[in-house]
C-alpha cells in the first residue's frame, strides 16, 4: 500500500509540471503580446501592464519565465486580481464556500447514482430501469446553465421555494438549490455505470457461489453485488470532478454563490485574462489532488491494489 | 445402498447427430449485422435517428424550415414579444424571430460539435492505439501526455485558449480548443480496449503469417477495438455541442455576431424574468439535439454489447 | 418417460431422487430445452459422476438441483426429492436453508468464484454463519480456520486475512471445497472442480476431496467431461448426451462393457483411455469403430506405422540448441529481476514426425513455441529450421521463414479475427506473402477448406457462427494455406470436447501423412501425447527434464516428475484390457 501511495504521488509530479506548463504555454507562447492578448478588446493601463510583465517575468526567456512562475506558484504568490486583491487571499475566502457546495453536490450525486443505479440494475429492462434511463439522459443533455436558469426561474422565482441568489449566507439551507442543480447535472454517468456494473456483477461466478453457500439475497446483494460495484463508480467520480468544476463555475455564477467558481465566472465574463489563468491553474491543481485522493480511495476499496 | 443397475437408454439411430456437424443460420451473422438487427427493433432508435436527421437538414438547409430572416427585419418594437402569426416562438430582446434564429443556429452548433469530435477522435485514436499496441516507452510517454491533458477539464482549457485568442474567435478555433483537450478520455478507453484485444491469439496468428506489427494493428486490432470508440464519439458529439453553448454562454465562445444556440441562450439570460421563453426555446432545441445523440450512443452501446445481446 | 434406473432391492432410501427433471433456457432464439427428462438417485455417502460433453446438460442438471440456474434458466418439469421434499417446488427460504447446510456446492473455476474484495476468512466465515455453524464471530472464526485446515490449507490462521488474489489456483480450489463442506452437508455437488488446474494439482485436490467426503460420509455428485476421471472417482457413472441420460451404471462395468453407441464413441475418443489401451497393447478393447466414429488408439497405432517409414535421416526439420529466454519481472515499482522462463533447451524434430513438448503451466513450453515461431526473441541459443538459423533474420528472410512454419493456437474462440469472414481469414497468409493472383488465391483457399473437411459454404461466414472444433479446423486451414513444412500446435486441441478433439487429432494425423508435415505439439496433457507424438520432451520450470521416444517414457519414466505426470492422467489405473 505504501509503495502504491509513493508511486501514485510520483506519477503526479510530471502531471503537475505538465499541466502548469501547458497552461503557461497556451498563454505565453502564442504569437503577439500575451498581456495584450489576455485583455482582448480592452487595453490595460501602463501600471497594470508593467505589474503583469513583472509578475510573469516577461523579460526572461520562455523556460526561465516558466520556472520563475512555478516558483511563485508554490510559494503562494499567485498574483493579484484586477481589483488589486491578492489571488491567495481571494482563494482563502472563497475556497471553503466552494468546498461546501461541492461536498453537498457530490454527496447527493453519489447517493442518487448508487441507489438509482443499483435498483435499475436489479430491475433491468423493467419500468424503473427505463424511467431512470430517460430522466438520466435528459439531465445529461440539458446544459448546466440551462438547468441552473430553469431551477432559478421556476423553483426560486416562480414558486419561491429557495432564494434565487445565495449571497453571503452560505448555510446549507440557503445553498441547497445550486447543490441540487450540480448533482442533477452529474449523476447520470455514475448511475449508468453503477447499473451496468450491478448487472455484470450479478452474473459473476462468485455471486452464484455466495448463494450456494446458503446466503439469502438480502445479504448477497449488499455484500457481494453492491460492494463490488462501488469500485468503478468511485473511480469514475474522479472524472466527474472535472465536470463538477465547470459546473460549479457556471452554477455559482448563476446563483451568485461567493465561491471560487463565481470568482472565475466573473473574471471570464469581464474578460480579465490574468485572473482567469490564475484561477484555472488553481482549479487544475486541485483536480490533480482530487485525482490522487480518488486513486487512494480506490486502493482502499480494492484489495487487489492494496496488497499488490 | 443398492447396487446400481447398468442402464442403457433405448437407442434411436436418428437421434445421434454427426459429431460437430456444420450448422449455419440462414443469414450470415457478425457483430455489425447482429447489432443492426437489434437496433432495428428499438423504437427509440428511430425517434433519435429522425431527430438527428431533422437537425442535420436544418443545419444544411435552414430555408426549408423558415422563410423568416433571423437577422434582418429585427424591430425593437417586437422586443421580447410573445408569439404572433408567422412567429410561433415570439421575439428576442433585439426583436428578432426566435424560431428563425433557432433554425439558423443549428448549423453553428452542429459544426462545432462535429469538428471538435472529429479532432478529439483523430488525436485520441492515434494516441490510444499507439500507446496500447506498442506498450513500453511509447506507452509511457503517450500515457503521461494523456494524463496531463486528462487533468485539465477541457472546458476550462478552452476557456483559457479562447480568452487568449479573443481576437481570433471562430467555429474553427472553438472546435480546436474543445477537441484539442477532449481526446484524453478517448485515448484511455481505446488504450485499455487495445490491451484486451491484442492479447487475443488472432493477433499473434497474424504476426506469425508475416504481417508487420503496424499492419496487424491497422487490419486486425483496431477494427476489433473500435466499438467503444464509436459509442464514445456519439456521446461526445453531444458533449461538444454542450461545450460550445457553455463557452458561448460564458462569453468566451463564438463572437456574439455568430448565430448559435449558446449565444442566443446567453443573450436571453438578461430577460429571464420577463421573457423566459426566449431562453427556453433555444435550450429545448439544444437539449433535444444532444439528447438524440446521447440516446443513439446508448442504444449503439447496448446493441454492440455482446453480453447484453446474449441475454436477449 | 425414462426407466427406473435403480431397482428397489434394498431398504436404503436415496438421499436425492431426481425424477424426469426438465430444464430450459430463454435465449435470443426462443426457449431452448437443455435437460430433457433426467432421472437418477444418489444414496448417502455415494459418489456419482455425470459425464458429458459441453452442452450435454450435465452442469445444468447439477445447478438445477439447488436452483442456482442463471436468471434465464427455469425448471420446466420433474422433481428433485430431497429429504422427502420436492426442491423444485420449495419456497425461496427453504432453498436458502438447504443450500450450504444440506447440499454444498464446489464450482468449476477457482479464479472467478471467490469475491476479490473480501478476505478469504470473511468468505469462509460467511458460509459458517449462514448455516448456523457458530453462535458468534469468534466461534465462526475458529470454525472457519478448522474448515480451511480440513481442506488442506497449511497455515490457515494466517491465510484467513489474505485475499483471493494472494492464493494460487489450487489453494483457491481448496478454499472453495472448504466452503462447500463448511456446514457438513449431506451432499456435495462438485461441478468440474479441477478442470482449471494443472494435472498434478488436480490429482492432489481430488484425492483430498475423496478422503474428506468418505470421512464425513458425504455423498458426492461429480460433474466432469472426463470419462476416465469419472470412472476412477465414482462408484456410479451417468453419461449424458443432449440433455438425456444415455447410459448409467457401475463405473468399471460401464467402462469395460459400454452398451450405448455414444458411450462407445466417448471411450474410443478419450485420450486417457486410449493411451491406457495402447499401453496394454490391446487396441481392440472396444469394437472397431464405424462411420465417423474415431478410435484414437487404432488411429495412433496406424499413424505410428506410417511415421516409422518416414525419412529420419537428413537435417531435422526443427533443431533447437541451448535455447534460453530471460524475462525481467517487475517487483514493486522500481525493481525488476531476471526470470529464466526457458533454460538451455535442446531438442531435434526429424522431418515428418511429431514431437510433443509437455509441461504444466509456467513450465516455459509456450515460450519455446513462441521463440520458434519468431514471436518472441531468444535471449540465447539457436533455432535451426531445416538447418537454417532463425534467430538472426532480416525482414525478408523472416518472411520466407514464416512461410515454412505456421502456428495453430489453443483458443479456438480467440485465434480467428471475429471481424473477418472465414474466407478472408484463410486467405490472409496468401495476401501477406503476395502469392499468386486473386484467382489462384481463391483456388488455394478452396483447396485447404476441402483438406480440413469443411463445406465451402462456410467461407462467406464469420467465426462466431462455427463451433470450437470447426474454428480449429479453420485455424489449421489458415496454417496450411502457405504449404508449410512445419506446424506448431500450441495446445491446439486442449479446449475441445473429447469427440471433437479426437476428430481434430485424426485430421492432423491424416494431414501429416498426406503432406509430410512436421509437428511441434505443445501440450499439458500427457494422455494426448501418447496417441499423437513420436518423441516427447518433458519440461519443468524452463528445463527439459526428460526427453525420448514416447513408448520409452511411458513404459519407463526416468524422473520422478515425469512419473508424477503419468500417474496424474485420470483413469491411468483402470484396467481396460478385460
Amino acid at each position: 500500500m505504501l509503495m502504491y501511495v509513493v508511486r501514485r504521488l510520483l506519477q503526479a509530479v510530471p502531471v503537475v509540471i505538465g499541466t502548469t506548463f501547458l497552461i503557461y504555454f497556451m498563454v505565453f507562447a502564442m504569437p503577439g503580446d500575451p498581456i495584450l492578448a489576455m485583455f482582448g478588446d480592452k487595453t490595460p493601463n501602463q501600471a497594470t501592464y508593467d505589474a503583469l510583465a513583472a509578475q510573469y517575468h516577461l523579460d526572461q526567456p520562455f523556460l526561465v519565465q516558466y520556472g520563475l512562475y512555478m516558483k511563485d506558484l508554490f510559494s503562494g504568490n499567485l498574483g493579484t486580481t484586477f481589483s488589486g486583491q491578492s489571488v491567495g487571499e481571494v482563494l482563502a475566502r472563497t475556497f471553503p464556500v466552494t468546498l461546501k457546495l461541492a461536498a453537498m453536490a457530490i454527496a447527493l450525486e453519489f447517493s442518487l447514482a448508487v441507489v438509482l443505479g443499483l435498483f435499475a440494475g436489479l430491475r433491468k429492462g423493467k419500468l424503473f430501469d427505463n424511467v431512470t434511463l430517460v430522466i438520466g439522459l435528459v439531465m445529461l443533455s440539458v446544459p448546466i446553465f440551462v438547468l441552473g436558469f430553469l431551477a432559478q426561474y421556476f423553483v426560486a422565482i416562480k414558486w419561491g421555494w429557495a432564494s434565487p441568489t445565495v449571497g453571503s449566507d452560505t448555510s446549507i439551507s440557503n445553498m441547497w438549490l445550486p447543490a441540487v442543480v450540480l448533482a442533477l447535472s452529474l449523476f447520470t454517468t455514475s448511475m449508468r455505470l453503477m447499473r451496468g456494473t450491478v448487472i455484470d456483477t450479478r452474473s459473476r461466478d462468485f455471486v452464484r457461489t455466495a448463494y450456494a453457500k446458503g446466503l439469502p439475497g438480502r445479504r448477497v446483494i449488499p455484500v457481494h453485488v453492491l460492494r463490488n460495484s462501488l469500485i468503478p463508480v468511485v473511480t469514475n467520480s474522479a472524472a466527474n470532478f472535472g465536470v463538477l468544476m465547470v459546473g460549479a463555475t457556471v452554477t455559482e455564477g448563476i446563483f451568485n454563490v461567493p465561491g471560487v467558481g463565481n470568482t472565475l465566472y466573473q473574471a471570464i465574463i469581464r474578460g480579465e485574462g490574468p485572473t482567469v489563468v490564475s484561477f484555472v491553474t488553481v482549479m487544475v491543481l486541485a483536480y490533480v489532488v482530487i485525482n490522487i485522493l480518488v486513486d487512494l480511495l480506490y486502493a482502499v476499496l480494492d484489495p487487489r491494489i492494496r496488497y499488490a | 445402498m443398492p447396487k446400481p443397475e447398468h442402464y442403457v437408454a433405448p437407442f434411436d439411430e436418428n437421434e445421434m447427430a454427426e459429431v460437430d456437424k456444420v450448422k449455419l443460420n440462414e443469414k450470415p451473422s457478425n457483430l455489425w449485422s447482429d447489432a443492426w438487427r437489434s437496433l432495428r427493433r428499438r423504437p427509440l432508435f428511430y425517434v433519435s435517428l429522425v431527430t438527428v436527421l431533422i437537425i442535420v437538414l436544418m443545419a444544411l438547409f435552414p430555408t426549408l424550415f423558415t422563410s423568416v430572416s433571423p437577422t434582418d427585419n429585427c424591430q425593437l418594437a417586437n422586443s421580447n414579444g410573445g408569439p404572433t402569426e408567422g412567429h410561433p416562438m415570439g421575439f428576442t430582446r433585439q426583436g428578432c424571430d426566435v424560431y428563425a434564429r433557432v433554425v439558423w443556429g443549428a448549423r453553428t452548433s452542429l459544426a462545432v460539435g462535429l469538428l471538435a469530435t472529429a479532432i478529439s477522435g483523430v488525436v485520441g485514436v492515434i494516441m490510444g492505439a499507439l500507446a496500447g499496441f506498442y506498450g513500453g516507452w511509447v506507452d509511457s510517454v503517450l500515457s503521461r501526455l494523456g494524463d496531463i491533458f486528462f487533468s485539465i477539464p477541457y472546458i476550462l482549457a478552452a476557456v483559457v485558449v479562447m480568452s487568449v485568442l479573443a481576437d481570433y474567435r471562430s467555429v474553427w478555433t472553438l472546435a480546436f480548443a474543445i477537441g484539442g483537450f477532449a481526446w484524453a478520455s478517448l485515448a484511455r478507453i481505446l488504450r485499455s480496449e487495445i490491451l484486451r484485444v491484442k492479447s487475443g491469439d488472432f493477433v499473434m496468428a497474424s504476426i506469425a503469417t508475416g504481417r508487420t506489427r503496424f499492419s496487424t494493428l491497422v487490419s486486425h486490432v483496431l477494427p476489433n477495438s473500435i466499438t467503444p470508440v464509436i459509442v464514445y464519439l456519439t456521446l461526445s458529439l453531444g458533449g461538444a455541442i454542450v461545450a460550445e453553448a457553455t463557452l458561448s454562454f460564458l462569453g468566451v465562445g463564438l463572437p456574439t455576431t455568430v448565430m448559435s444556440w449558446g449565444n442566443d441562450i446567453s443573450a436571453a439570460q438578461t430577460s429571464l424574468r420577463t421573457a423566459p421563453m426566449t431562453l427556453i426555446w433555444p435550450s429545448i432545441f439544444l437539449t433535444v439535439t444532444v439528447l438524440a445523440f446521447i440516446t443513439l450512443g446508448e442504444l449503439v452501446r447496448d446493441a454492440l454489447d455482446p453480453k447484453a445481446r446474449a441475454r436477449g | 418417460m425414462t426407466q427406473e434406473t435403480t431397482p428397489v432391492t434394498d431398504t436404503a432410501e436415496p438421499l436425492v431422487s431426481i425424477k424426469d427433471l426438465e430444464i430450459g433456457f430463454q435465449t435470443g432464439n426462443g426457449f431452448v430445452q437443455a435437460v430433457k427428462g433426467v432421472s437418477f438417485d444418489i444414496f448417502p455417502g455415494e459418489t456419482v459422476a455425470i459425464v458429458g460433453e459441453s452442452g450435454s446438460g450435465k452442469s445444468t442438471t447439477a445447478t438445477g438441483i439447488i436452483d442456482l440456474l442463471p436468471s434465464n434458466g427455469r425448471i420446466t418439469g420433474g422433481q428433485v426429492v430431497f429429504g422427502g421434499k420436492d426442491l423444485t417446488k420449495a419456497s425461496k427460504q427453504e432453498i436458502v436453508r438447504i443450500r450450504g447446510r444440506e447440499i454444498g456446492y464446489v464450482p468449476q473455476d477457482p479464479m472467478s468464484n471467490l469475491n476479490p474484495v473480501w478476505s478469504v476468512g470473511f468468505q469462509v466465515r460467511e458460509a459458517v454463519l449462514a448455516n448456523n455453524m457458530a453462535k458468534n464471530k469468534k466461534d465462526a472464526d475458529k470454525r472457519a480456520i478448522e474448515v480451511l485446515q480440513e481442506a488442506g490449507l497449511a497455515d490457515a490462521e494466517r491465510r484467513m486475512k489474505q485475499f483471493p488474489h494472494q492464493f494460487s489456483g489450487g489453494m483457491r480450489q481448496r478454499v472453495l471445497i472448504g466452503i462447500g463442506l463448511a456446514a457438513d452437508p449431506k451432499l456435495l455437488i462438485a461441478d468440474e472442480p479441477t478442470s482449471a488446474l494443472d494435472v498434478t494439482v488436480q490429482r492432489v485436490i481430488l484425492d483430498h476431496l475423496e478422503s474428506l467426503t468418505r470421512e464425513k460420509n458425504t455423498a458426492l455428485l461429480l460433474i466432469t467431461h472426463d470419462l476416465g476421471l469419472a470412472a476412477e472417482r465414482a462408484s456410479k457413472v451417468i453419461v449424458m448426451y443432449q440433455g438425456k441420460i444415455v447410459e448409467a451404471g457401475p463405473s468399471l462395468d460401464l467402462l469395460q462393457n459400454p452398451q450405448h453407441p455414444y458411450t462407445k464413441r466417448l471411450i474410443a475418443a478419450a485420450p486417457s483411455l486410449a493411451s491406457q489401451r495402447l499401453k496394454s497393447s490391446k487396441v481392440s478393447a472396444v469394437e472397431a469403430p464405424q462411420g465417423d466414429e474415431i478410435d484414437l488408439a487404432a488411429a495412433s497405432a496406424h499413424r505410428h506405422e506410417v511415421v516409422e517409414q518416414a525419412d529420419h535421416a537428413g537435417t531435422p526439420a526443427i533443431e533447437v540448441k541451448d535455447l534460453t529466454k530471460v524475462f525481467s519481472i517487475r517487483r514493486g515499482s522500481f525493481r525488476s529481476e531476471p526470470f529464466t522462463a526457458v533454460d538451455k533447451v535442446n531438442f531435434q524434430v526429424p522431418r515428418g514426425t511429431t514431437m510433443a513438448l509437455v509441461g504444466e503451466s509456467g513450465s516455459g513450453k509456450s515460450t519455446v513455441a513462441k521463440m520458434v515461431l519468431g514471436l518472441e526473441t531468444a535471449t540465447e541459443g539457436e533455432i535451426l529450421i531445416g538447418g537454417k538459423d532463425a534467430t538472426a533474420l532480416n525482414r525478408e528472410e523472416m518472411l520466407a521463414h514464416r512461410r515454412r512454419m505456421q502456428p495453430v493456437f489453443q483458443d479456438p474462440y480467440g485465434s480467428l479475427d471475429p471481424m473477418r469472414s472465414i474466407g478472408s481469414i484463410i486467405q490472409e497468409p496468401l495476401d501477406v506473402h503476395k502469392i499468386g493472383d486473386r484467382k489462384e488465391r481463391e483456388n488455394r483457399v478452396n483447396e485447404v477448406i476441402d483438406e480440413v473437411a469443411l463445406p465451402r459454404t462456410v467461407l462467406s461466414r464469420y467465426p462466431n457462427e462455427l463451433s470450437g472444433g470447426q474454428r480449429q479446423r479453420i485455424a489449421i486451414a489458415r496454417a496450411l494455406a502457405l504449404k508449410p513444412d512445419v506446424v506448431i500446435l500450441d495446445e491446439a486441441v486442449s479446449a475441445l470436447d473429447v469427440l471433437v478433439q479426437a476428430q481434430i487429432l485424426q485430421l492432423l494425423a491424416d494431414l501429416q501423412e498426406e503432406l509430410g508435415l512436421t509437428y511441434l505439439f505443445i501440450t499439458h496433457d500427457l494422455a494426448v501425447v501418447r496417441v499423437v507424438a513420436d518423441d516427447v520432451a518433458v519440461m519443468e520450470r524452463g528445463k527439459i527434464v526428460e526427453h525420448g521416444k514416447v513408448e520409452e517414457i511411458f513404459s519407463n519414466a526416468q524422473t520422478e516428475y515425469t512419473q508424477k505426470l503419468l500417474d496424474a492422467i485420470p483413469g491411468a489405473n483402470i484396467p481396460l484390457g478385460a
